[in-house]
């Protein structure tokens, strides 16, 4: 199965639960399963071929420009995180459609659940780094979702939020380190990367981007100092603690150490920074564990210390390490697993997960006896389990490191740390399943159905098989693991159990030795421990942010107090001091291109332009007054673009200027008609110097601009070679909007459609409240003129309409070669519309219009993305226009292109908008009391009440 | 010319950023009209002036204007329009909600608790 396919399945998978839950609880849990189902077997046909030591690829190109491409490819790594995401991700499947309750949401559970298994899969297929930082985030994102699914549960948000923030900002600094590693390496492809180990660590940048990478890592691995977000995540959902915590969200920043470990490994710093983190992080994971009475909790800072020291095992550098990192990653999944698993039993069937009121469960629930405390024992590092294993394999390799020359620190530490995690592995058996039956549980316990176990025991089997016969079950899986991991080929001993009397069996005996002791002594130091003052890492957490978010507070209240005008001046000065900043401190060339003569035209218009805009300002407290002048300023602003040889424009600013001041004129109607005088004498001298720098500033720079040639060659030498030659058209602006940058067209015409939902929004929100009521009862604060609906305006706006389609359609159809097209014809039909609702009233225009404006916008996007994707059938990208020219018989050549059926949607949008926007507007001045019995629908032949009067 | 085109684009952007200034609404939405039609301007001077030479292609004419700034001025056009009308929109549904027709709120020294 193609890697693209394995990858997105999760994605597409995702909408099955979602839709399917209507179908029952049982349907959504087999969707969700057989999604996981087809990529898990789609990951095992391409097993043979990875195990053999082959690579599966996948490749398309999607941005290389910015060496962002969609590539994965499948290694032994890959392959091995994969089969457990997936795999362990069935189990969870399984398990949780058992755990979830009747209330919960189970559709958006398993929705959630294999997004964030896509993402997971994503990061460990990915063969590009800036592919991998996607999928990355994504399941940042994802994992706050499902960390926070039960949405009434305070902690549950309080601890998604934490997980997004910790493990979010880690995401930001991996990007940068991905960054500089991928311009250190001078590409983003990874299994590029991985070849140029020199290259990247003679670089001088190689600290910058390892840390910067490793604060990625760490944040996500929970590693010490940011372990603290992992138990605060476990108000999840037990079955999202144990997929996340057990086998993926987690193991991301393990499966990153390792993936880069070629490039990465191998130098003091890599070696000091992550062994040392991992260590201390696994022996205080692992002594925090021991006083937690929280079931999960316990689980919580048992995989903090797990992951320690794993991150442990990566930081030594070694061959051995890797293989024993790898080996834990497997052991560990599966005990772990199936340990959150137990503990959901637990808690499901009991109704706490206080270790303080529970014990003597051994009678009460023997199967979840049994398969916690296999794993339990696997936890501790008992033979013959697999957690054994690979423990004693990391004793190994701790026993003969040194670190700062000293030979002691590392083994005592480990093996301080193996000692607390055995006592509280004990703990978790002796004080949940052994001891006195009590009769004071929250809930009679009982086995759970066999749907809840079979996922833990499954696990647990795995768990006793691996520990007995380690090589034939894992040993070639784990060689070729770490064969991936290491980029070559190593020399490795098989995996056994027994090595003999070495070192590390010893600090393994001082471990259960000692952890035995600790647990009976448990009373004891618990005491001790309560009474120990600590800092609280969700205090400390909790104060940065609390001082951040007052910090940016204060910002935002010293430049913004709510007074808009004040934020606009300080705006604006700002950018004023910056134009001043470039203008004193950067150099201006020669005046290199000689001016236009001046000619008395434009100098007329320039006289009345300059003239109207000044008197808006003198007499902006006279509102109508105002509308006027700007009309004046449209007008000669619409001349100044026909006399600069643009038509098109012209014809643009004209149609937008009829609707802009009827809409202007509709508001003003509810609005008081003057403006009073407010502002004292001394803000309106700052406001006047502030604006007159602007005006100075912009001016000038303006100026200096047009007395300079291009400083580059421009790319509309393109443009006009091209229009005919690739566009079809004469009209290069209109070849441009349809065809050059018709990907820029169409967002605009989105942009326009949303604006006018949006008004459309605002007005049906405002019609639901008490404005409605005094809209109706509204006394206008001017005369009405006496005919609502003079005849005259009425006749003429009629006989009008046909014409002015007639002209929109004229100006649409010649667009391409003249000036014109869909914007403009769209204007000037939505003005021939907004004519009718002015004369006739909005009740007798709306009671003619059968098409919704929304549907109007939405089907010309809909055109407009229809013909742009039309291109793809031809083999050519969106948008691509095509073209030609057909002669019909007795008639001229005429010409056909799909950039008209693309222009049609553009026609169509900014008509729908255009209409909407207004007709939502008129909305408030309807009066569907006062409808006006005469909005001259006068059918001669038709009496006032629409009989048929007989002439005879 | 360009003198002209240059001072004209300055009033333009001067008094709509003064009326922007002001503390009511609708002198507001006049001053971003004024301003619109600035940047407009400004957008379709960076192509430099040229009179008689718009961008359709004829035969036999070799000189044509910049038409890239006249095509994304064009479109800028047309969405100011919607900015407007939306402008328009918030500021009426605003006064007739409340009553009052002032851009600040009404102690500015104390802003609204933010809940969240």
């Amino acid at each position: 199965m193609s890697l693209f396919l394995i990858a997105a399945l999760p994605f597409l998978g995702a909408v099955f639960p979602a839709l399917l839950i209507r179908a029952g609880r049982n349907a959504c849990a087999s969707a969700a399963g057989a999604v996981t189902l087809l990529a898990l077997i789609g990951v095992l046909v391409n097993a043979p071929r990875v195990m053999a030591g082959g690579v599966v690829t996948a490749q398309i190109d999607w941005l290389p420009q910015l060496g962002m491409n969609l590539h994965f490819f499948m290694d032994g790594l890959g392959m091995f995180f994969a089969t457990l995401i997936l795999g362990i991700g069935l189990l969870i499947i399984i398990y949780a459609r058992y755990y979830l309750s009747r209330e919960d949401p189970m559709g958006q559970f398993y929705a959630y659940l294999l997004l964030f298994q896509g993402a997971m899969v994503g990061i460990v297929l990915s063969d590009n780094i800036l592919l991998l930082v996607v999928f990355w985030e994504l399941t940042s994102l994802s994992s706050f979702l499902l960390i926070g699914y039960w949405k009434h549960l305070p902690a549950g948000r309080q601890g998604a939020r934490m997980a997004l923030a910790v493990t979010g900002a880690g995401g930001l600094a991996l990007i940068g380190g991905m960054l500089v590693l991928g311009n250190i390496a001078g590409t983003y492809s990874l299994s590029e990367i991985l070849d140029q180990k020199e290259l990247i660590q003679s670089s001088p940048l190689y600290l910058t981007a390892l840390i910067l990478i490793l604060l990625g890592c760490f944040t996500k691995s929970a590693q010490f100092p940011f372990h603290f977000w992992l138990p605060h995540a476990m108000a999840a959902p037990t079955p999202v603690s144990a997929y996340l915590h057990s086998a993926t969200m987690v193991k991301a920043g393990l499966f990153l150490m390792a993936r880069l470990w070629p490039v990465l490994a191998g130098t003091d710093a890599w070696f000091y920074i992550v062994s040392t983190t991992g260590l201390v992080t696994m022996v205080l994971g692992a002594v925090i564990a021991l006083f937690k009475d929280d079931l999960k909790a316990l689980l919580a800072f048992s995989t903090v210390s797990h992951l320690g020291l794993i991150t442990l095992l990566l930081g030594l550098g070694t061959q051995a390490g890797a293989l024993a990192a790898v080996f834990h990653i497997l052991n560990h999944a599966t005990f772990k697993a199936a340990l959150f698993m137990s503990a959901g039993i637990i808690d499901h069937e009991t109704h706490t997960r206080d270790i303080k009121r529970l014990g003597g469960l051994r009678t009460l629930m023997p199967v979840t006896f049994v398969i916690a405390t296999i794993a339990s024992l696997s936890m501790a590092g008992i033979p013959p389990l697999n957690g054994f294993l690979s423990k004693e394999m990391m004793l190994e390799e701790i026993s003969h490191t040194t670190w700062l020359d000293s030979h002691w620190f590392f083994p005592v530490l480990a093996t301080i740390g193996a000692l607390f995690s055995a006592a509280y592995s004990f703990r978790f058996i002796g004080h949940v399943f052994l001891g006195p039956v009590r009769d004071d549980y929250p809930s009679k316990p009982h086995d759970p159905g066999v749907g809840m176990w079979i996922s833990p025991a499954f696990l647990v089997l795995l768990v006793i098989a691996i520990g007995l016969f380690p090589e034939a079950v894992a040993g070639n899986l784990v060689r070729t693991v770490t064969d991936a991991v290491m980029g070559e080929y190593g020399d490795y001993y098989p995996l056994k159990i027994w090595h003999g009397v070495t070192p590390a069996l010893y600090m393994s005996g001082i471990a259960v030795v000692g952890g035995l002791i600790l647990l009976a002594l448990h009373r004891p130091l618990d005491k001790g421990w309560i009474a120990t003052p600590r800092p609280e890492a969700k205090t400390i957490f909790d104060g940065l942010v609390g001082a951040l978010t007052r910090a940016c507070r204060g910002i935002t209240d010293t430049l913004h107090d709510g007074a808009i005008g004040r934020y606009a001046a300080i705006f604006i000065v700002f950018v004023l001091v910056l134009g001043g900043y470039a203008f004193t401190t950067g150099a201006m060339g020669p005046q290199t291109r000689p001016m236009l003569e001046i000619e008395v035209l434009p100098a007329i218009g320039w006289f009345g332009l300059v003239a109207a805009t000044l008197c808006i300002v003198a007499f902006h407290r006279n509102r109508l007054l105002s509308l006027v002048l700007i009309g004046v300023v449209g007008l000669v602003v619409t001349m100044l673009f026909n006399y600069f040889s643009a038509p098109d424009l012209a014809l643009t600013q004209l149609s937008v200027e009829v609707v802009t001041i009827v809409l202007m004129l509709l508001a003003l109607n509810f609005m008081p008609k003057t403006t009073p005088r407010e502002s004292s004498v001394g803000r309106r001298t700052r406001d006047v110097l502030i604006s007159v720098a602007a005006g100075l500033g912009v001016g000038g720079l303006i100026f200096a601009i047009m007395t300079r040639g291009f400083a580059f060659d421009t790319i509309s030498e393109f443009h006009l070679a091209n229009s005919y030659k690739g566009g079809g058209g004469d009209n290069v602006v209109n070849v441009i909007l349809v065809d050059f940058r018709g990907f820029d067209t169409f967002g605009e015409i989105i942009v326009l459609g949303i604006a006018a939902i949006v008004i459309y929004a605002i007005t049906e929100a405002i019609m639901q409240t008490s404005v409605r009521a005094r809209l109706l009862n509204r006394v206008p604060d001017q005369p009405v003129a006496g005919d609502a609906h003079p005849l005259m305006m009425v006749v003429v706006t009629r006989l009008m309409m046909p014409v002015a389609l007639m002209v929109a359609a004229y100006i649409f159809f010649r667009g391409h070669n003249l000036p014109g097209g869909g914007f403009i014809a769209g204007l000037i039909a939505a003005i021939a519309i907004i004519m009718q609702y002015m004369a006739s009233g909005f009740g007798w225009a709306a009671a003619r219009q059968h098409f919704p404006y929304h549907g109007i916008i939405g089907s010309g996007v809909l055109v407009a993305a229809v013909t742009g994707l039309g291109a793809w059938f031809n083999g050519m990208p969106f948008l691509t226009s095509a073209f030609g020219y057909i002669h019909p018989p007795g008639l001229e050549e005429f010409e056909w292109a799909t950039a008209a059926l693309f222009d049609l949607g553009v026609f169509l949008a900014v008509v729908g908008a255009v209409l909407l926007a207004l007709e939502s507007l008129s909305r408030y001045a309807w009066n569907p009391n006062i409808d006006s019995r005469h909005p001259m629908d006068i059918n001669p032949s038709r009496d006032d009440n629409g009989r048929v009067i007989r002439k005879d | 010319m360009e003198l002209l085109f240059a001072s004209a684009i300055g009033v333009l952007t001067a008094c709509g950023i003064y009326l922007i200034l002001r503390q009511r609404t609708f002198p507001v939405i006049l001053g971003l009209s004024l301003l619109s039609y600035a940047v407009n301007l400004f957008l379709f001077a960076t192509g430099r002036l040229s009179v008689g030479a718009p961008p359709i292609l004829q035969y036999g004419v070799e000189t044509y204007t910049d038409p890239l700034p006249q095509a994304l001025v064009l479109t800028a056009i047309v969405i100011s329009f919607g900015m407007t009308a939306v402008i328009v929109m918030i500021a009426l549904s605003a006064y007739l909600s409340e009553n009052d027709d002032r851009i600040d709120m009404d102690n500015p020294s104390e802003p609204a608790k933010d809940d969240a």
